[in-house]
Formats: C-alpha cells, sequence, structure tokens
C-alpha cells in the first residue's frame, strides 16, 4: 500500500532529519512506530500523509509514486487515509458531531445518511454525551477522542495515528486501542506512532523504532 | 450486555436526533477580524456611495444649468430722453416673436423689476425717478434658435437703447465649469473606489488569515480547493454584501433626507443658496443605480479576494509539501 525507498529529509541546509528509510506498510497490517523524542515521528506522519514530500528516495502511496501526484488529487488521495494529529487540530466552533462528521460533509454526502454511524463512533468512544458539545469545553483526552472519530469515521485505507492515546487514562487507552484494533480487523491499515511501551505490548504487531533519522523495523 | 449496549446506543440516537438541528456553517461566523472587515465595509461603501451621488447630482445640475440658459435671450432697454419705455417694450416683444426660433416673451413688469433692484435700492424706491432699464425675457427653441445677429442688428436699428444678451458668454464659461466640475468629480469618485478596493481587499485578507487553520483542517480531511473556496466565498460575499447595504443605503438616506429638508425648508435664503449651488439634491434613478452597484462591486470584491486567499493559502500549505524548507508558512 505504502512503500519507501531509500527517503531522506532534510529541512533546507539542514542535517537530514530522516536518512535512508526503506520499508513498507502493507494492507491490513498494524504497526507501532516509536523512538525517543525528536528522532523524526511526526516528521515521517507527514511524509505518509503526503503533507511533505522527501528531499531523496522514493515514496509510493496507493501505486503511485507521490512525486507525480498532481496537487489537485491530493484531498482525493487523503480520503483514503485517516490522520490523527498530535495537536488534534479541531474546529473550535463546531460541535464535536460537527467535527467528526466533517471529513464526510466535505464529501458532500447527505447530513442524514452518516447520523447514525457518527452518533454510534461517539459512543464507541465515550462522547455519547457530549455529542453538542464545542471542544473549548473538553478536556484533552476527550478532544483526542474526538480527532480519533473523526480520523475513522470514513473507514479509511489506513490510519496514521499521532500519539493518540497521550491525553487519555489507561482504562481509556486500551478502549481506543481496541478499536484501532476492530478497524484493522475489518481491514484498515493501522501505523500508531506513541511513546507508551504498555500499549504496545498489548497488540501484537510490528514495531518501528526511529533513532537519529534511521529505522529498525521488528516484525513479530 | 449486548442488549444493554444496545439500548445505550438507541439512548444516545433517541436524544441526539430530539437535540439536532441545522448543521453549523463550515466557516464560523463573525469574528473580531470579520466585524472589522464589516466596519470597513461600511464605511469605504457609504464614501463611495457618497462621492457617486454628488457626482451625479453635479452632472444633472450642470445640465439643468446648460438648458435653462440655452433656453432664454434676454433684451434689456436703457432709458432715454423722450422714450416711452412701455411703447419700446412691446415693439421689442412684436419684433423679437416675428423671428422663427423665438416661442414666446414676457416683460418683466415695474413690480418684478423693483423686487430685483431691492437688495440694492432698498425698498419703496419710485421707480420713474431713476433711469431704471427694463428687461424682456424670450423664451427659444435650444434645437434651432433664432439668428441672433439679425435680431441684434434688426433691434438696434428699430430701438436704439435696446441690447440683446444671448447669454452665449456666460453659458460658455458655466458650461466649462461645469465640465470641470464633473471632471473634478469623476477624477475623486475614481479615487475614492480605487481606496475602496484597496481597503476591503486588505481587511478581507486580514479577516481571512484567522481562517489559515480552518482551511488547513478542511484540506487535511480531503476538502477539494474549490469546495474549502466556495464556503469561505458564500460566507464572504454576504458579508461584503451586508458591509455595502448598509453602507450604501446610509448614503442614499443621507441624499433622501437632505432633499426633504430641501422641500421643506422651501423658500429660505439658506434654501434659495443651496439650490441655486446644487439645485435639487433628489438623486435621479442613475444615482440610485449606481449605489446598488457599488453595493453589488464590493460584495463581488470581497468575494473574490477570499476566494484567491483560500487558494493562496491551500498552494502555501503544498508548497511546503514540496519544499520541507518552506516549513514557516505554515
Amino acid at each position: 500500500m505504502i512503500r519507501l525507498e531509500n527517503v531522506g529529509v532534510r529541512y533546507g541546509m539542514g542535517p537530514e532529519i530522516l536518512r535512508d528509510l526503506t520499508f513498507d506498510i502493507p494492507k491490513h497490517s498494524f504497526q507501532f512506530l516509536t523512538g525517543p523524542s525528536g528522532a523524526g515521528k511526526t516528521t515521517l506522519m507527514r511524509l505518509l500523509f503526503m503533507s511533505l514530500r522527501p528531499t531523496r528516495g522514493n515514496i509510493s502511496m496507493f501505486g503511485r509514486d507521490v512525486v507525480d501526484i498532481p496537487r489537485d488529487e491530493l484531498p482525493l488521495l487523503r480520503r483514503r487515509i485517516g490522520i490523527v494529529f498530535q495537536d488534534f487540530r479541531l474546529l473550535n466552533h463546531l460541535t464535536t458531531y460537527e467535527n467528526v462528521a466533517l471529513p464526510l460533509r466535505v464529501r458532500g454526502k447527505d447530513e442524514s445518511s452518516y447520523r447514525a454511524d457518527v452518533i454510534e463512533l461517539l459512543e464507541w468512544v465515550g462522547l455519547g454525551e457530549r455529542i453538542h458539545v464545542r471542544p473549548q469545553v473538553l478536556s484533552g483526552g476527550e478532544k483526542q477522542r474526538i480527532a480519533i472519530a473523526r480520523a475513522l469515521i470514513d473507514r479509511p485505507e489506513i490510519l496514521l495515528a499521532d500519539e493518540p492515546t497521550g491525553n487519555v487514562d489507561p482504562p481509556m487507552a486500551l478502549r481506543l486501542l481496541s478499536l484501532f484494533k476492530e478497524l484493522n480487523r475489518l481491514g484498515t491499515a493501522v501505523l500508531i506512532a506513541t511513546h507508551d511501551l504498555n500499549l504496545m505490548e498489548q497488540v501484537n504487531a510490528r514495531h518501528m523504532i526511529l533513532s537519529e533519522g534511521h529505522i529498525d523495523i521488528y516484525d513479530r | 450486555m449486548i442488549d444493554k449496549a444496545k439500548k445505550s446506543v438507541a439512548k444516545v440516537k433517541k436524544v441526539a436526533k430530539q437535540q439536532f438541528r441545522a448543521p453549523a456553517p463550515i466557516v464560523p461566523p463573525a469574528n473580531l477580524s470579520s466585524k472589522a472587515l464589516i466596519v470597513v465595509v461600511i464605511i469605504m461603501s457609504f464614501l463611495a456611495c457618497l462621492t457617486l451621488g454628488f457626482v451625479t447630482l453635479i452632472q444633472e445640475t450642470s445640465k439643468t444649468w446648460q438648458n435653462q440658459i440655452s433656453e432664454e435671450i434676454t433684451i434689456q432697454i436703457k432709458p432715454a430722453d423722450d422714450q416711452d419705455m412701455e411703447r419700446a417694450l412691446l415693439d421689442a416683444k412684436s419684433l423679437a416673436l416675428e423671428f422663427s426660433g423665438t416661442l414666446s416673451a414676457e416683460i418683466v413688469d415695474k413690480t418684478d423689476t423693483a423686487r430685483l433692484l431691492e437688495p440694492w435700492l432698498g425698498e419703496g424706491f419710485d421707480m420713474d425717478e431713476l433711469p431704471v432699464p427694463r428687461l424682456l425675457i424670450i423664451t427659444i427653441d435650444k434645437d434651432n434658435p433664432p439668428d441672433f445677429t439679425s435680431m441684434r442688428k434688426t433691434l438696434t436699428e428699430t430701438i436704439p437703447n435696446a441690447y440683446l444678451d444671448d447669454h452665449r458668454t456666460w453659458a460658455g464659461r458655466l458650461v466649462s465649469m461645469a465640465q470641470n466640475t464633473v471632471f473634478i468629480g469623476v477624477g475623486l469618485l475614481s479615487l475614492v473606489l480605487v481606496a475602496t478596493t484597496l481597503t476591503v481587499v486588505f481587511a478581507t485578507r486580514g479577516a481571512m488569515s484567522v481562517n489559515h487553520e480552518i482551511i488547513e483542517v478542511l484540506h487535511f480531511v480531503g476538502a477539494e480547493s474549490s469546495f474549502v473556496a466556495n464556503e469561505f466565498q458564500k460566507h464572504f460575499l454576504l458579508t461584503g454584501f451586508y458591509g455595502g447595504a448598509i453602507g450604501g443605503g446610509l448614503a442614499a438616506f443621507v441624499f433622501f433626507i437632505t432633499d426633504i429638508w430641501q422641500d421643506a425648508s422651501m423658500a429660505t435664503a439658506l434654501n434659495d443658496q443651496a439650490s441655486a449651488l446644487f439645485g435639487s439634491f433628489s438623486m435621479g434613478a442613475s444615482g440610485y443605480l449606481g449605489i446598488a452597484i457599488i453595493i453589488v462591486t464590493v460584495a463581488i470584491l470581497t468575494a473574490l479576494t477570499t476566494r484567491i486567499t483560500v487558494i493562496r493559502t491551500i498552494r502555501e500549505i503544498d508548497l511546503v509539501r514540496s519544499d520541507p524548507a518552506r516549513s514557516d508558512l505554515t
């Protein structure tokens, strides 16, 4: 589904943040991405989300070289990817429900066609009673769950989650993890960037460890 | 356990269904920047419409001046010894009416002549004791005027003290002045329109700058550029139209009130002076049409600037994609 070959990234004339990354993310796979702070996890996530292009090497997304993808096609390809940003990126003037339904709304779907699905998903992430609340009055954990629900609502082919359990307590983290597992079972490839070793132990999944720009992969 | 979960979901759905309303617009309602934009649009539309109104007024007044002057000529007869003034006036009248192109002639009688001289000579003076010239006002067909040279010659031969004034010198000066005034007015209007355009463009860009994050999120959740641009464009078209309508409406109201004031204070010194200078303050249909055009233009300008800003913002986001060194843009 996604393939990286000898990928390197540098910002301006600075040193390479990522060096010689070569790996692939197969369909239906589950993997954790970990490493010390500043190792380049977020940069790698941006590469995979096509919000950054490598300064060298090749990335193939859904069978296409990212360099050849025209700008106008990017939104259509991003619809196949669910992303959970580390800083959530919720729209403060929209309610929980409206934030989660946003990807469906921008695809032009009729509100009545997705209302039940959005409510069900919000119930799953424990926000069933917070449907009409705006993000300003929610806790960090609640915002994180909205961001996760927004990424999952359109059943993406791959889910990229940057520290998705960083602001929730351990029981909620496990609950969210079971949601990711369920999603994976239904066919979505999952890549979770996290520092939480305990969480990583809960799933028999591939571990990708990023350190000083290099990546080591441990298949299980 | 499953039954319990199902009941819980059913309960949430029921509650949610009861509380649901139409989804909030994707573009947030007026924030501080949007409110500032509305104020700027109101002020600039008001000034632009006011300038347009004044230019229209001056143009129409100058036309009225030209028409009034070109419709009339005057014969002035100075008193002379052994001359019957009334007889001379009647002779001049019948002589003038013999020429093709004259429509009517009216002798300014003694009472009206006295009133004309009142500001200089005061009330109650005896006309017969002073050598006061008398006037004959002749209305002519402005499209087919009489032969002034021939009329002047015949008049001088018949009544040596008569003088024909066709107002040509005065009319020429007045037309020239009116044309200059309209030219200056159009220049001022152009400057105000340019200032309005620039101010609205920069105020819109300022109001849009706070929406960068929203544009980015929409772009990242799969919204196409045209969708994002349309959403913002719709919102700012209404903002521009709202501000423009208030500004333009206020300007139209100013002209409307001034017109009512002019009607109400008719025959007062102040009104006479204002009327002499500007004619009627009532703006014609062209003036109101101009105001409507300015309102629509301002709204379109705001919407267009928004569209360009959204597309430029998305391009900047994508520019970072192709050049990681440009991360400062996001």
